[in-house]
């Protein structure tokens, strides 16, 4: 083993002299007699190592004993993954001891006591490749696949496999021979360095499925697909946060990783609080059983914080891998990018923009092309979903991490100032906004069957009217409510129905707050019938007050259950409104 | 300063500049405190055997064989009862012409709360001022700043505040105040008869502005002993931060950092961030709640410093003068207490969200019937009607010299709807309307 002797302490970036060999981004061990302290090889001069560290370097002295592990940064896979609490660098929180976080408390991020009821899938003399699938245990109603090491490099022979029962994490389950005759004992556990990319699929296709979220403003306008890519910028107090846990808790996925990254801790409370508490609307089952929450909150170190985000990828290609349908969020991705960024400047690197690392876009860009639609090597087919936020300093989206990461995810949420102070949420904005995969024939295929015929032409009707009553209430503040013809003030309100109605969205209240497609369809229908419909005016005044009683009905039918005596009723006194000024 | 033990002392700077100096040394542990020339600094850097010492209170006047001494220990405070009532320098000693304090040295600055160990931010906080209750409900545990002019009278409103909140202890953290404000909170506080129930810690302009950094650390580790050891609420003033983030980029301008947006180190939001999310609420009852001041130039929101804060706290409470009433107010549009939504209409009546978020809509239809009487343009009879009641809404409910109960708030908000609004123009769930709409005249 490498070792060596603290030689300098800047902050958390520590000079280490050695003589031995070193690796780029392994880690170390600082032996200060405290605590040992974790931390990252991040770059190597002569005779010197220097290493970030992932805790408070306080009461560190020189001529301290380091020791290098010539392994990277790696995450342990395995069943027990889901319902944990995690730190950046996968240390079980619940496992520590104690109300405040101790430096130097590393703990197991897998039960090893607990015994999993194991079913081969495979029979001895099988063939195998790294990542298929040797066997399963259920993990929270989940079938967690055993795989093959990901790490084993051409064919394998089983030359033993477990029969059915209970087994510990650490028991061998499988025992692989190669042609060279190497043998290895495979367990349920499994390492893997979180900055690699864990492929172990066949291809990765285009995604074409949309991924439901319950939100309108996503699925109805601008969707995102399962597998698919998206973030969300927005100035403080936007809502973020607030979209990101309503499609944690709303998306049709089979596991959630959420990766708070520098964020509030209190917001990771309300996960851990509430996703217990809450079902999962499709199972049935509680949320918590599909989630894995990783949080390294604003006030934790900040090089973990940067590992966060990896050790949440590497967790997510893990499940996709088993043919699962992940959602990772992270919240968010702009620390991350200023974790990078001190680190950088504190080695006196020369400067990007902003003082921002230079390679930040090509950083950024490989951590999207992470996710995607895979189909694994035995047909199956597996997702990562993968939608950051991004908090651009001064709200001002022309800065180096929005451009860049504009550069690299295919759905756009611009959340708006301007819709978040009056208080219309979700405040993204619907023409900034923009879902790449509308573009794709093959998610317009599967919309028309899954939706209809007609779906992707009235979602195009109701942007055109959108854009259009912008354009129209720009006149009328620049002419003149009397300035303009009625018919303006008749556009203006159309565009706001489908604002009042389709866009904006109870985050809070119980039946608002998730829509399922069927009833987004049935909404869209609706308003677009009164968009389409020709109303008697005669003066504009009329204008306001009657599409604001509109407005109000159809706000009711938004507060009440799909087709409820309720839902009835106040679709009825809409018709009769309606009826009141159609022409026909 | 005053303990010594058989410390080393070193007689021979090699270097100085205007915040730091540096010298060789053995042994030192990183951020541990040493005395130079009688003037604390503590380890900011440290290569090889050369250390780099920052000087609190600047260097000038520091000749190369100063006397230097290291105390093997990183910033602390003497923790204890006697702490109560008293009036501390940034470094903890007295101010107030009071014994010296006798608790146990503890450090400064410690660890986070492990996030699993956090409960929900769940009491409700009330002040009699609408512009919060009603509108920006908040909660123990939480941490908001208000945004405000430098010439607005945060202060005054922090010190209301604070003796209105019930809280156990109420820990000042002052930075760079004005030796006026600071003899106002200590005369408010003595009058209010609660000074027992107070400890300041005090960075007044008369004092060096890097001697600031060491203000909320201190203010904190206080809290921290009250709320997590003895289970109190605890409410934390911190004022004012943009003074506080001024001098970290005087700290980082002389150590030769590369500045990002506005001058400020890179590390700004990891710096905020420590602080504030010491902000907590404990599992047995004990809760550190901050509320601070961020002090903006010209009313830019979009500047480094309440911006990295924006992003940190939970929420801005936004002042503002407002000329048609001529009073200050609450805004109601760029302020915001996120953790609202864990109490109103569960702590507070059902009505509550509705009413809230209605009045703030109705008000925004006023601002754009503003704008276009502003531009010359008739006004509807609606717009007509949103304008008096923005006026009443201002007056009655956003001035910040209002003082109601929670349920007087929400039936003057039911009144002003009913005044000057119809059922069916307000939008709001009809259960509610039926249950509260004040009975026709
Ligand atoms: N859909 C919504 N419905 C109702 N209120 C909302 C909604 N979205 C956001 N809000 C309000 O806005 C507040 C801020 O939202 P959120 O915390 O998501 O902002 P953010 O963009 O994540 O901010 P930051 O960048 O500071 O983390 C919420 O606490 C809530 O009061
Ligand atoms: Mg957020």
């Amino acid at each position: 083993m490498t070792r060596g002797k603290v030689s300098g302490i800047i902050a958390n970036l520590v000079i280490v002299d050695v003589k031995d060999p070193v690796v780029q981004n392994e880690i170390c061990m600082i032996l200060h007699p405290e605590a040992s302290l974790m931390a990252e090889v991040i770059k190597i001069g002569e005779n010197k190592a220097y290493v970030q560290v992932f805790e408070s370097t306080r009461g560190l002295k020189t001529g301290t004993e380091v020791e290098f592990s010539g392994k990277m940064l790696e995450v342990s896979l395995g069943p027990g993954i889901l319902s944990r609490n995690y730190d950046g660098l996968q240390n079980d929180l619940d496992a520590m001891k104690g109300i405040f976080l101790r430096r130097g408390e590393y703990t197991s991020p897998l039960n090893d006591q607990k015994r999993w009821e194991f079913v081969p899938l495979q029979a001895k003399g099988t063939a195998v490749i790294a990542g298929d699938w040797l066997g399963e245990v259920t993990e929270n109603r989940i079938a967690h696949k055993i795989m093959v090491p990901f790490t084993l490099e051409g064919e394998w022979m089983i030359e033993s496999i477990a029969v059915e029962g209970k087994y510990t994490v650490n028991d061998t389950i499988a025992t692989l021979g190669n042609k060279t005759g190497e043998k290895r004992d495979v367990t349920m556990v499994q390492k893997w360095p979180v900055k690699r990319p864990l492929k172990a699929f066949r291809h990765k296709p285009r995604p074409f499925r949309i991924l439901e979220t319950g939100i309108r403003a996503i699925d109805t306008l601008n969707p995102i697909t399962e597998g698919g890519t998206g973030f969300i910028p927005g100035p403080f107090g936007c809502g973020k946060t607030v979209l990101q846990h309503a499609i944690s808790r709303q998306a049709e996925a089979d596991i959630v990783i959420v990766a708070a990254c520098g964020e509030r801790a209190n917001e990771v409370v309300e996960i851990f609080k509430e996703f217990p508490e809450l079902e999962d609307a499709r199972t049935g089952a509680k949320l918590i059983e599909r989630t894995t929450i990783i949080a390294n909150t604003s006030n934790m170190p900040v090089a973990a914080r940067e590992a966060s985000v990896y050790t949440a990828m590497t967790l997510a290609e893990y499940y996709r891998n088993m043919g699962l349908k992940v959602l990772l969020l992270a919240d968010s991705t702009s620390r991350w990018a200023q974790a990078l960024r001190e680190m950088s400047n504190r080695m006196e690197e020369l400067p990007g923009p902003d003082a921002f690392p230079m390679d930040l876009p090509a950083i950024i860009s490989n951590f999207y092309a992470r996710a995607g639609y895979v189909e694994l090597h035995n047909d199956a087919t597996g997702s990562i979903t993968f939608i950051g936020t991004v908090s651009p300093a001064g709200g001002n989206l022309k800065e180096p991490v929005t451009e860049a990461t504009k550069k690299a995810a295919r759905c756009f949420y611009a959340l708006s100032q301007e819709r978040a102070d009056s208080k219309r949420y979700p405040a993204i904005d619907p023409v900034d906004s923009y879902s790449k995969y509308m573009e794709y024939e093959e998610l317009q295929e599967s919309l028309k069957e899954t939706i209809s015929d007609q779906w992707t032409g009235m979602v195009e009707h109701s942007r055109d009217m959108i854009i259009k009553g912008k354009e129209v209430m720009e006149q009328i503040n620049i002419l003149g409510d009397d300035g303009v013809p009625i018919e303006h003030h008749v556009l203006f309100w159309k565009s706001e129905v489908i604002d009042f109605i389709i866009l904006q969205q109870d985050g809070f209240d119980e039946v608002d707050r998730m829509t399922p497609l069927k009833r987004q369809e049935y909404m869209l229908k609706k308003v677009l019938g009164i968009v389409d419909t020709e109303f008697r005016f005669a003066k504009f005044e009329e204008v306001a007050e009657y599409f604001r009683s509109i407005i109000n009905v159809m706000k009711q039918m938004n507060y009440s259950e799909f087709h409820s005596d309720q839902f009835r009723d106040y679709e009825t006194q809409l018709d009769s409104l309606i009826n009141e000024r159609n022409i026909v | 300063m005053s303990k010594t033990a058989f410390k080393r002392i070193y007689t021979r700077i090699s270097q100085i500049t205007k915040a730091t100096c540096s010298l060789k040394a053995e042994n030192i542990g990183y951020e541990e405190l040493a005395i130079v020339g009688g003037r604390l600094a503590q380890v900011v850097k440290i290569v090889g055997d050369e250390i780099t010492l920052q000087i609190f209170s600047g260097t000038e006047g520091i000749p190369t064989n100063a006397e230097v001494m290291f105390l093997g220990r990183p910033p602390s405070l003497r923790i204890g009862q006697d702490m109560e009532g008293r009036f501390l320098n940034a470094y903890g000693d007295p101010i107030d012409g009071g014994p010296e304090l006798t608790g146990a040295e503890q450090e400064i600055g410690g660890p986070s709360v492990n996030p699993v160990r956090r409960e929900q931010p769940s009491q409700l906080i009330t002040t009699g001022i609408a512009g919060i209750d009603l509108n920006n409900t908040l909660v123990t545990g939480q941490k908001i700043p208000f945004f405000a002019d430098p010439d607005q009278p945060f202060n005054q409103i922090m010190a209301l505040l604070a003796l209105r909140a019930d809280a156990d202890k109420i820990i000042l953290g002052g930075m760079g105040l004005s030796n006026d404000d600071y003899l106002f909170y200590k005369k408010s506080f003595m009058n209010a008869g609660s000074l027992d129930r107070i400890i300041a810690f005090v960075n007044t302009t008369d004092d060096p502005p890097v001697e600031r950094l060491m203000v909320p650390d201190m203010a904190l580790a206080a809290a921290e002993h009250y709320a997590s050891g003895k289970n109190e609420k605890v409410l934390v003033l911190l004022t004012d931060m943009t003074l506080y983030a001024d001098a970290l980029s005087i700290v980082s301008n002389r150590m030769d950092q590369i500045p990002s947006k506005d001058s400020m180190p890179g590390s700004l939001y990891s710096d905020l961030a420590k602080i504030y999310e010491k902000a907590v609420q404990f599992p047995d009852g004990g809760s550190i709640t901050i509320i601070a001041v961020t002090t903006l130039s010209g009313g830019d929101i979009t500047h480094a410093i309440p911006d990295n804060t924006g992003y940190i706290t939970e929420g801005q409470l936004f002042l503002r003068r407002d000329t048609e009433v001529g009073k200050v107010l609450i805004d109601p549009f760029r302020s915001l207490s996120r953790l609202k939504q864990l109490v109103i209409g569960d702590q507070t009546r059902e009505d509550h969200p509705q009413i809230m978020n209605t009045a703030i809509r109705l008000y925004a239809d006023a601002l754009n019937a503003r704008t276009k009487q502003e531009n010359g343009f008739d006004l509807t009879e609606y717009d007509e009607r949103a304008l008096t009641f923005s006026t009443q809404y201002k007056e009655k409910l956003l001035a910040v010299d209002v003082n109601l109960s929670m349920n007087e708030m929400l039936d003057e908000g039911w009144k002003l709807l009913s005044d000057h609004f119809s059922r069916n123009e307000v939008g709001i769930r009809e259960d509610l309307v039926n249950k509260y709409w004040p009975a026709e005249k």
